[in-house]
């Protein structure tokens, strides 16, 4: 099912002159033939593994928009994807009648901000100050949430999840879905513009040099800021819809450490340089996890995770789209 | 106000054993990434490595927590070269350290942390021996000799390893790399192989400092995160590569990290060292005693 992610994805890229919105149209168009296909199989936990893989497509997207086109390593991708969640968890309490894109959009705004918070303290300084400082965040963020009873506090919080989805009928986990797939849309569609627009040029200057890049005349530290807040507010929003989907949010699932190690792993394992590689990854990884998780166990899934991550890097770290890539020429 | 009196001075002196705790788990990344340059985020899964190793010896051959990681410093000396070699030959070589060897030692921290989980359950894990309970009274302040031993773990570590650096050939190889690797090339000195051996050193600091850890907490395999932002608060305090900086730096923190939590309760003090980083780069990069 989401392999089709990857498929349509390629026929895009093939054709390098497509425009944005045409991009956009095709998107949206193998989004809703995805839906269609996992509506087909016609159980629920196809949508609710489905969604994990998207929501990874999601999430390692963001993580690359910052990681792979500037070069700037962020391990603080719980703390973002937390507040995104827990931001929901406080809009449910306080305002349970708000539609979901609507807590989605705002627990992007809150994750964005402390990114543009934490990225200019540290983003003026050598790159692995950066990538330190949202290590602690991550663990800064979750003291904070421990120590907040509003939102449960380290008992966690319970979300009524509606019965039925708004709008399609069916399943509720049908409606997250639908809303993952179109999250998925927008992040890929800005990934791609960014690659293709003067923005993703700076990006990549900073990348390859940065003291070049500022010599040049690149406004590195506004260009840094602008993808800290993108990537960080898209990984707010992968995480906004997760209250809903687990029901049961405690701090210590909603910053474990594989979301981390996922987000990181799965674009590493596809391929950095553009936005093909984060789905590639996404897709293959998160479904052997599936797949794994249920033949084996959940735990080696994990493992496994973390030992493609450490020999991908070492072995191909231009990930599995420059070994195509290679293969061609 | 004589209670809270009291409480003030036995939460300073508690910090202050801390902080010599603290400076034994920070040492071995003010020697990677003070002095080496590498980014070793993984070194609280080696620490973590050590606590196992002294909880092994402790229960199951009944030996002294901190002997069983002495026994074993060689091992992890070879397993800090072979490290140090798979991240030359795959990354510094390469010049690819900034996104593919963070993300390498971030996925080693991983493994480590589940594979320990995996073999060892999640269950916490403590040691016994003659100094896990009881104190050292001292007419004001009771010293538990449960934070002292740690604490003078932490010192002659560092008394060790500074003076290992300023008087020995190797040592001052060392830091004669952390000065200036090009010119060490000119001199036809090969830099990797200097690393190598302070990478090594760097991991052996690892056994150790998990032996002070079980002695001072009970350990189970997801705590090492929470020392990630301690160690590096601890180091970029203190002023990359400076002993006495680190030392200081770690004091500090283990201070207002007791404070933290004698006057606004444990759960608290993870957010310190957060704190004090943020700072740090904010307003003083270099730390207090940097070059």
């Amino acid at each position: 099912m989401a392999s089709l992610v990857a498929k349509d994805a390629g026929k895009a890229a093939a054709q390098p002159g497509l425009g944005n919105v045409a991009f956009i149209a095709a998107l949206i168009v193998a989004a809703v033939a995805i839906f269609g296909v996992t509506r087909s199989i016609g159980n629920s936990y196809a949508f609710f593994a489905a969604y994990v893989v998207v929501q990874y497509i999601v999430l390692g997207t963001a993580w690359n928009i910052l990681g792979g086109y500037t070069g700037y390593v962020n391990f603080g991708i719980t703390a973002f994807f937390a507040i995104g969640a827990y931001s929901s968890v406080v809009l449910y309490k306080l305002a349970p009648w708000l539609p979901l894109p609507v807590m989605v959009a705002v627990g992007g705004v809150f994750a964005a901000l402390v990114g543009l918070g934490t990225g200019y303290l540290t983003l003026r300084l050598r790159g692995v100050f950066f990538s330190i400082a949202t290590l602690a965040l991550a663990v800064v963020v979750q003291t904070l949430i421990t120590n907040w009873d509003f939102v449960g506090g380290a008992r966690g919080a319970y979300v009524l999840r509606p019965r039925l989805a708004p709008l399609i009928g069916g399943d509720y986990i049908q409606y997250l879905y639908l809303l993952m797939l179109g999250l998925g849309v927008i992040v890929l569609a800005t990934a791609r513009a960014i690659e293709r627009s003067a923005l993703g040029y700076g990006f990549a200057a900073i990348r390859d040099d940065e003291a070049a890049a500022e010599a040049s005349g690149v406004p590195t530290l506004r260009l840094k800021l602008i993808a800290t807040a993108l990537s960080g507010g898209f990984m707010g929003m992968a995480g906004a819809p997760l209250p809903y989907y687990v029901t049961y949010l405690d701090p210590s699932s909603g910053f474990s450490l594989n979301y981390a190690v996922n987000a990181i792993a799965m674009p590493l394992i596809g391929g950095t340089s553009n936005w093909v590689g984060p789905i590639i990854g996404a897709v293959v990884v998160g479904g052997l996890q599936q797949y794994i998780s249920v033949t084996i166990s959940s735990a080696i899934n994990v493992l496994i995770t973390g030992l493609l991550l450490v020999i991908f890097v070492i072995l191909a770290p231009q990930g599995i789209v420059g070994l195509f890539l290679r293969k061609k020429r | 106000m004589d209670a809270s009196a009291g409480l003030l001075i036995n939460a300073v002196v508690s910090g202050l054993l801390l902080g010599g705790f603290y400076a034994a788990v920070s040492i071995g990344v003010a020697i990677s990434f003070g002095m080496l340059d590498i980014v070793n985020i993984a070194h609280p899964a080696f620490i973590l490595l050590g606590c196992y190793v002294a909880f092994i010896g402790n229960t199951v051959f009944g030996i002294d927590p901190i002997l069983a990681t002495v026994i074993t410093l060689p091992a992890f000396y070879v397993l800090g070269m072979l490290a140090y070699q798979v991240y030359y030959v795959a990354f510094e070589r390469r010049d690819d350290q900034s996104l593919r060897g963070l993300s390498f030692f971030f996925g080693i921290l991983f493994i480590a942390e589940v594979g320990l989980g995996l073999v060892f359950g999640v269950d916490y894990r403590s040691v016994q021996a003659w100094y896990t309970e009881g104190n050292l009274n001292l007419g004001v302040v009771d010293l538990p000799w449960r934070l002292l031993v740690p604490f003078l773990v932490g010192m002659v570590m560092v008394a060790a390893l500074q003076v290992f650096l300023s008087r020995t050939f190797i040592g001052r190889a060392i830091q004669a790399v952390a000065q200036d690797q090009q010119a060490l090339r000119l001199m036809a000195a090969n830099p990797a192989r200097i690393k190598r051996i302070a990478f090594g050193l760097s991991f052996a600091t690892a056994a150790l400092a998990g032996a002070a850890m079980i002695i001072i907490q009970p350990v189970e395999p997801s705590i090492g995160r929470e020392y990630i932002g301690r160690i590096f608060a601890i180091c970029v305090l203190g002023g990359l590569g400076s002993f006495p900086g680190m030392v200081i730096a770690a004091v500090t923190l283990g201070i207002v990290e007791s404070l933290t939590s004698t006057f606004f309760g444990p759960s608290w003090a993870p957010a310190v060292a957060f704190g004090v980083l943020l700072l740090t780069l904010a307003v003083r990069p270099s730390g207090i005693l940097g070059r």
